[in-house]
């Protein structure tokens, strides 16, 4: 009998992955079949539908040898996965973190950016995004990384901020400067009137409702026709000048231009490297609060209740405004964000609000690891790069997006940085011993 | 017109319970139990699993709001109905501190942070709403330098001071029932309310706990309402002993007086099962000194209430 058990054990194991690699692969088939396995082919006189099954073959090989490598891979180093993953707990370049050095060095690259040699128009507009995803996930972090309130629902507030400015300047001829107090204040009003329905409720229920919120927003804004343009948007939101001097080759009599202002010859790239510097600006004083309001005992009081609601209010803790607070100051920052994409864009109307937005924003927050300024700063720009130099890949780019994803996940599921750096120390950390 | 139910306080109590009842549908929980604790006085409550200890709590700290009673504060001269107010207020102006049989640090954050979190309210006025904080005035560094201070003070009390700058959840079980009571401390309360202390603690760490607990009623001028299992713990440091079993309070006394109480005897033994018992039990049982009068340090069977 021991004679045939001992050589079993090895085969057994990889009967095991071959098992859970063929489960996977059965699944990949399932939906490679309907979504792969035809296409529409352009014949003479209309279209018709070609089988094309060798796709389907290629996947599921693909996801069968995938899941067994990554099975086998987790078998021989079962170390690198989950939670027994190194994260360092400090470590050191000199007296200073690693985390605060690459922060600043990356702070540094991007005021640089606009006058490196490789900035074209391409990149610049490319790095204004991935700034505005920057600022909307140091936004959101502050509701569902400190406060630990799950929000669906985020782009909401994005779409408050973008709607109020372009209203406020096509009725009121308000200027981007002038509007984007108002817009913040109006996003955290909003913030404030969804946080008083879900006072009391915690994680599946929280997200469920606020997903329904941000919903509710983008239909209020798809049928209000008459107020906000329905599904046609709002166009001709006036471009951003720089406080007053407009980026026109040609202002209109008795308005100075940028170009004149500073005696430079006219630049089309001027408007562009003054959005990029405002977007800059924006995200780094979102940054700024939320590092300074985590020390403070009002962002200790959003993170004990992230940890534990019912201490909190054992200690006095008054939940309702501290959740609310949280709620109308992280739409705030959202509100900041939406009003200069309205005015980046020119153009806005409820398709730039989906769904799809909040979600990219909470996979920004959740795959830089809950909580980490910089851990947003690399998820963002990697949720956006990818897509945008994937475009290589023509049809295929949302699937290495999402192939993407799922790799981080596996390797990191605490997030990219995962250490959490306590507000504050009794001693100051001997980094050298660590 | 004076509410009736602000009469007096009788003097030298900080707290009264008059006829808490607590239902649940069908059940009752706490039934008609009166009581009072004396200030700057350990009052224990005893009684077995499921006899209502924590209902008595969760009702006096505002997690439940009780059916009928009357729970009255008193506090420099004023008396808070604790029955009427919302559940963070008890704590944040009555000024009654508590803490949980399973215990609920914040895991994540550190000791210290916990300690800071506990003075929120003191600090949350000192950074003028946070407004003045994010300036970086000087009266709230000076708030936050005196709320380090006193968490400082608290650590080296408990022996933590080392620990300060750790995750609170990654300490020793006895480690976190210490913390959990200097960060109920750092509130700056006028009654302490411990659930279960003990529960879980080595014979060394009860006696620590047993010190503490004396030093926050004789030094901190603070009123300790305690639930306990252990009896070397109750026995030894209680004032007062209120006995509770099905939601009734059957004896209440001194430490002597109800340790000899028949009812109290019967509640934790039951009648029949007394005779056989081995007689040197039934000896502690009736012996005057700190000897355990029921199953001593039972771990809690069921947890009745921590919910809402």
């Amino acid at each position: 009998m021991a004679t045939t058990v001992i050589p079993a054990a090895r085969p057994t194991f990889l009967a095991a992955a071959i098992r859970e690699a063929a489960l996977a692969g059965a699944v990949a088939f399932l939906l490679a079949f309907p979504l792969l396995g035809f296409a529409l082919v352009d014949i003479p006189g209309g279209i018709t539908v070609a089988p094309r099954f060798d796709w389907v073959v290629i996947a599921t090989v693909a996801v069968f040898v995938g899941r067994f490598l990554l099975v086998l891979w987790r078998h021989l180093r079962p170390e690198s996965f989950g939670q027994v993953f190194r994260v360092p707990k400090i470590t050191a370049i000199g007296p200073f973190a690693v985390n605060d050095v690459i922060g600043w060095l990356l702070a540094a690259f991007a005021m640089v950016l606009p006058f490196l040699p490789i900035a074209d128009r391409y990149i610049i507009d490319i790095a204004i995004s991935v700034l505005i995803y920057v600022m909307l996930g140091w936004g959101l972090n502050i509701v569902v990384g400190l406060a630990g309130l799950l929000d669906l629902g985020y782009v909401a507030f994005y779409a408050v901020g973008a709607y109020s400015f372009a209203l406020l300047a096509i009725h009121f001829d308000f200027s981007f400067w002038q509007a984007l107090p108002l817009a913040g204040v109006f996003a955290a009003a909003f913030g404030v009137l969804l946080g008083f329905p879900v006072l009391r409720l915690r994680g599946d229920y929280l997200a469920i409702v606020t997903l329904g919120f941000g919903e509710i927003i983008r239909l209020v804004l798809l049928n209000w026709n008459s107020f906000t343009g329905g599904p046609n948007g709002i166009s001709q939101i006036p471009r951003p000048s720089f406080f007053g001097f407009p980026f026109t080759r040609t202002p209109p009599e008795g308005v100075t231009a940028f170009h004149q202002l500073f005696g430079v010859d006219f630049n089309f790239m001027h408007r562009t490297y003054f959005l990029y510097y405002v977007i800059l600006g924006l995200a780094l004083i979102t940054n700024l609060f939320s590092m300074r309001v985590r020390r403070l005992p009002l962002g200790r009081a959003w993170e004990a209740l992230r940890e534990d609601e019912i201490a909190c209010r054992a200690l006095g803790i008054n939940p309702t405004n501290t959740k609310l607070s949280a709620f109308a100051i992280g739409a705030m920052f959202g509100g900041f964000a939406g009003s200069f994409f309205a005015t980046r864009q020119g153009f806005i109307s409820p398709e730039s609000f989906t769904f799809i937005e909040s979600a990219i924003i909470l996979a920004i927050v959740v795959l830089g690891g809950m909580g980490s300024q910089l851990g947003i700063v690399v998820a963002a720009a990697f949720l956006i790069l990818v897509p945008e130099f994937g475009r290589d890949f023509a049809q295929f780019r949302m699937l290495v997006f999402g192939a993407a994803m799922v790799l981080v996940m596996i390797w990191r599921p605490q997030g990219l940085v995962a250490h959490r750096e306590p507000s504050i120390r009794l001693k100051p950390v001997d980094r050298r011993a660590a | 017109m004076k509410d009736p139910a602000l009469r007096p306080p009788p003097p030298g109590f900080i707290l009264e319970v008059e006829h808490l009842t607590m239902r649940f549908g069908g059940l009752v929980a706490v039934d008609d139990v009166s009581f009072a604790a004396r200030d700057r006085a350990i009052t224990a409550i005893i009684g077995p699993n499921g006899a209502g200890k924590t209902t008595v709590f969760n009702c006096l700290t505002g997690f439940y709001k009780p059916t009928v009673g009357r729970l009255a504060l008193h506090k420099d001269g004023r008396t808070w109905l604790l029955e009427r107010m919302e559940g963070f207020r008890i704590a944040q102006q009555a000024g009654v501190a508590r803490t949980f049989q399973n215990i609920r640090l914040f895991p994540k954050m550190s000791v210290l942070e916990n300690l800071m979190v506990a003075q929120h309210n003191r600090l949350m006025r000192a950074s003028g709403w946070t407004i003045k904080g994010l300036l970086g005035l000087p009266q709230y560094r000076a708030a936050e330098r005196e709320a380090i201070d006193f968490a400082r003070f608290w650590l080296d009390r408990i022996g933590l001071i080392d620990k300060a700058d750790w995750d609170a959840g990654s300490l020793a079980y006895g480690d976190q029932r210490r913390l959990e009571i200097a960060r109920a401390m750092c509130t700056r309360p006028v009654l302490l309310c411990l659930d279960e202390p003990a529960a879980g603690l080595n014979p060394r760490e009860s006696a620590e706990l047993n010190e503490l607990l004396c030093y926050i009623r004789d030094e901190m001028n603070t009123a300790v309402l305690l639930i306990e299992h252990d009896m070397s713990v109750v026995m030894e440091i209680s004032d007062h002993i209120v006995v509770l079993d099905y939601g009734r309070k059957i004896a209440e006394g001194s430490p002597v007086q109800v340790r000899n109480d028949p009812a109290v005897i019967r509640a934790y033994l039951g009648e029949e099962e007394r005779e056989e018992l081995p007689p040197e039990i039934v000896a502690d049982l009736t012996a005057p000194g700190p000897a355990a009068i029921g199953p001593g340090a039972v771990a809690p069977v069921r947890d009745e209430g921590e919910r809402q």
